[in-house]
């Protein structure tokens, strides 16, 4: 199996707070990878780093073989790193369709707009993601979930190689997670690798092929589900016995 | 430049300098720890001068009316704040751009309400410390300028303490870093903001009055006044109160210089030109979070 | 497109036909001046509403377009429109100049270093001869006006016209094209934007130098129109509240709102100038706009669009 990214020695300060020390972490090409830890232990910040929301004060971040830790986010969506936010932001003055079309419009057809049929693509995706019939509803009259299906389907919409779920199903209600779950599920046999940061435990459980698990900004243990979760580090940090 | 303006520059720099840390306390609060885009705050100011031009008609020395004013201007304070929260802050689509358009408007009209009703002449007070001045050694200082100084590290001192050593006030500096913390304890994040919004106004009442003892007010300087407030709590660092003081004593000093060097005409472009100078390399400011 | 077009060259055709009707001096006077707010309005309106980036100073490139025309004017004698190219030009570096300063920070950093600009400007001005400083340069209009005109004023008022034009179809162009939907990405949540592959930096620096060219155009007549240019006027804060009021009241969401707003507070001010006062006039904007930031952030357009709605819904 080929690796689509490699962190290397990933240290990231706020001030006099270190939020990532030294973190390295490998993640395979078209797998499922499971992030967790308790608040705080820098799970949002790792993920920053990788899709250039924030820059890294140290250390190294390569996709595909190529450093990327000083690129913006945006040259990094382009090169094929999608995420969703664990907050939903959507384009609020525009309908749900449109959201999809910006990604389309800036990373998948870029030199080509004029023979894209973006609009037709982005219907595509919508009904993929059973949000079709809400196509043309304004984005800041959806409901949660129907929100962070958004989020998920314009991450998509930039075709990405690699994507980043930031706890996509947080305050679901379970056949809300279900559904959530059906579509990563749905993207990873496509051949899309995806991180997902979750705090539900059955849904990373069921999810993940490898997990990491991380505390205080430093990695505490990497295994399968299993492994990971009967780990009485992690049984420590999550519990602070 | 020989030593002595230089010396002399220095000096009245350090007084000018506390005077211009002590006009932008209420922006360091409102901006630099509520976010509120208040590009009103200087017209305040200038709302505060001429209260105390009106109130010296009447025969009241400036630095009383200033305090006098000061009720007033807390309620005026906890009013707009009430106005802009419900109007923009609670609804949150777009409101960057309202917001900050909503202050260039009520900054625009104080400044031209102002004009209408007091002409666009320079107003002054009157009192013993005005035109009058006092040696130091080799020399000669305008007691208006030490007043204002006096005033100024008097006021600095109490809001410092109050927001360090006061329940209320480490609660306001505790909402400006985390809003939900402040909620699970039992603290109204809006109550404890529109207080320390009406704070801030009420602190121009005084350093309005200060504004016209140290020197003629007319409608239009609000503009200017834009430009030093911002200055020295930009380059003091959104969030530093303390660091207002070191910023405003460095935007004083640097005034003087110019002043004395160069001449008038350049004197107001060194607020803009710090202020740019550091957005562009440290936007962060000195001591900012 | 087509219909836009079509349109375009109507409004061209009867501005260029008006002068065979009409002598009044004094309408070309407040037409021009209309139709200068339409360019300040709309070039605003590319940055502000388009992208969501308040610029405050807008009487600095304005003025910076027009002190340009004087000075190439007075060197080389410089014909109007390569006058109003240079003004264009050069107040389009100064946006891209702010821009790469500011843009990279919040929004209302780049507004207070917009009016910090303006000053720094008004002062450098007000210190060079070259230009009149202070108390200004008189300037000698062409005695003969081209083509069919009947005065030079007529010509100016044609030539504004035309720019007005020309920034209403870029304004048009950018609200309707992929950049018009990544500025709007970029308003609505810029990280979101840059996560989805805009390139926000460089979207931001485009409009606000394609905003600050515009405005240049708008300026660069100004000292031929006023015989006249010297700084209190030329950098007046009537143009910083105009340009802002103009495209809130109007509507922000559309290329047109802005020209709405634009002819409407243009005409009304023209009519309160000369029945009450200037001050009287000018506070009236600014209670007009705070009004429609608080009660109707969509301006007119939404309003009307409120109505239909409403009307729409009881038929």
């Amino acid at each position: 199996m080929t690796r689509i990214l490699e962190a290397r020695g990933v240290t990231k300060r706020f001030g006099g707070f270190t939020a990532l020390s030294e973190v390295s972490v490998d993640v395979m090409q078209g797998e499922r990878f499971g992030l967790i830890g308790p608040n705080g232990s820098g799970k949002t910040t790792l993920i920053n780093c990788i899709s250039g929301a924030l820059f890294n004060d140290g250390g190294s971040i390569q996709f595909q073989g190529e450093e990327i830790s000083r690129l913006p986010a945006y040259k990094r969506t382009r090169l094929g790193i999608a995420r969703s936010f664990q907050i939903p932001r959507p384009f609020a003055s525009m309908s749900v369709v449109e959201n999809l079309i910006v990604p389309l419009e800036y990373v998948v057809h870029r030199g080509s707009l004029h023979t894209a049929d973006t609009h037709g693509e982005a219907m595509q995706i919508l009904s993929d993601m059973g949000l079709a019939d809400k196509a043309e509803t304004k984005a800041n009259q959806l409901t949660q979930v129907d929100l962070r299906k958004m989020e998920l389907a314009r991450a998509m919409a930039a075709r990405p190689k690699l994507l980043v779920s930031d706890e996509a199903m947080a305050g679901l209600s379970t056949a809300e997670v279900d559904e959530v779950l059906a579509i990563l599920f749905k993207l990873n046999e496509q051949g899309i690798t995806i991180i997902m940061i979750e705090h539900i435990m059955q849904a990373v459980m069921r999810f993940s092929q490898r997990v990491v698990c991380l505390d205080a900004g430093k990695i505490i243990c990497q295994g399968t589900p299993t492994e990971v979760v009967a780990n009485p580090d992690v049984q420590r940090a999550y519990l602070g016995v | 430049m020989d030593l002595e303006l230089l010396y002399e520059a220095i000096i009245s720099g350090i007084l000018l300098g506390c005077f211009y840390a002590a006009v932008s306390l209420g922006l360091s609060l409102a901006f630099g720890l509520l976010d509120v885009p208040h590009i009103a705050h200087p017209s305040f100011l200038v709302l505060g001068a001429f209260a105390t031009y009106m109130l010296g008609l009447q025969g009241v020395d400036p630095l009383l009316a200033g305090l006098l004013m000061m009720p007033v201007f807390f309620v005026f304070g906890l009013a707009v704040y009430q106005f802009y929260y419900s109007t923009f802050e609670k609804r949150g689509t777009d409101t960057g751009l309202r917001g900050i358009a909503f202050f260039f408007g009520v900054a625009f009209i104080v400044e031209v309400g102002l004009i209408v009703a007091f002409g666009v002449d320079q107003r002054l007070v009157e009192a013993p410390y005005i035109g009058t001045s006092t040696r130091f050694g080799e020399m000669r200082i305008p007691n208006r300028m030490l007043v204002a100084f006096g005033v100024a590290v008097l006021i600095t001192t109490v809001l410092t303490i109050y927001l360090a050593k006061t329940f209320t006030g480490r609660a306001i500096k505790a909402v400006a870093q985390d809003e939900g913390a402040l909620r699970l304890m039992g603290a109204d994040p809006v109550r404890i903001k529109r207080f320390a919004f009406a704070i801030a106004t009420a602190t121009c009442a005084l350093a309005g009055a200060l504004l016209i003892i140290v020197g003629p007010v007319d409608p239009g300087l609000g503009r200017l006044y834009i430009g030093r407030t911002f200055c020295v709590v930009v380059l003091a660092g959104l969030g530093s109160m303390s660091g207002t003081v070191v910023a405003g004593l460095i935007l004083g000093i640097a005034e003087s210089i110019v002043l004395a060097s160069v001449g008038a005409a350049w004197a107001p472009a060194v607020a803009f030109g710090i202020l740019l100078v550091v957005l562009g390399v440290r936007p962060a400011g000195l001591f900012g979070r | 497109m087509g219909r836009f077009v079509i349109g375009a060259l109507a409004v061209l055709a009867v501005l260029a036909a008006i002068p065979l009707w009409v002598t009044n001096e004094y309408f070309y006077f407040a037409a021009y001046v209309v139709l200068q707010f339409i360019v300040l309005a709309t070039a605003w309106n590319i940055l502000g509403g388009f992208a969501g980036y308040v610029n405050f100073g807008s009487a600095a490139f304005f003025a910076i377009g027009a002190y340009t025309a004087v000075a190439l004017f007075k060197a080389v004698n410089l014909p109007l429109p390569l006058q109003i190219l240079a003004g264009a030009a050069v107040s389009g570096l100064l946006g891209l100049g702010v821009g790469l300063l500011t843009l990279r920070l919040r929004g209302i950093f780049f507004s207070i270093a917009t009016i910090a600009v303006a000053i720094i400007l008004e002062t450098f001005i007000i210190n060079w001869s070259y230009v009149g400083g202070a108390k200004g340069l008189p300037i000698l209009r062409p005695t003969d006006a081209p083509l069919h005109f009947q005065s030079y004023l007529q010509w100016l008022f044609f030539v504004m016209g035309v720019v007005a034009v020309i920034a209403v179809a870029c304004a048009r162009y950018v609200q309707t094209s992929w950049l018009g939907r990544g500025l709007r990405a970029i308003r609505d949540n810029e990280s979101a934007a840059e996560c989805s592959g805009v390139p926000t930096l460089q979207l931001k620096l485009a409009a606000a130098t394609l905003s600050g060219a515009l405005m240049g155009a708008a300026g660069a007549p100004f000292a031929q129109y006023l015989s006249f240019i010297e700084p209190v006027s030329a950098f007046s804060l009537t143009y910083a509240v105009n340009a802002l009021a103009m495209p809130i009241i109007g509507g922000m969401a559309h290329w047109i709102g802005p020209v709405i707003g634009a002819i409407l507070l243009g005409t009304v001010q023209q009519i309160v100038t000369v029945t009450i006062s200037s001050e009287l006039n000018v506070l009236v904007v600014g209670v007009l706009l705070v009004v429609f930031v608080v009660a109707a952030p969509e301006g007119i357009l939404g309003l009307v669009a409120k109505l239909r709605r409403r009307v729409g819904s009881t038929k």
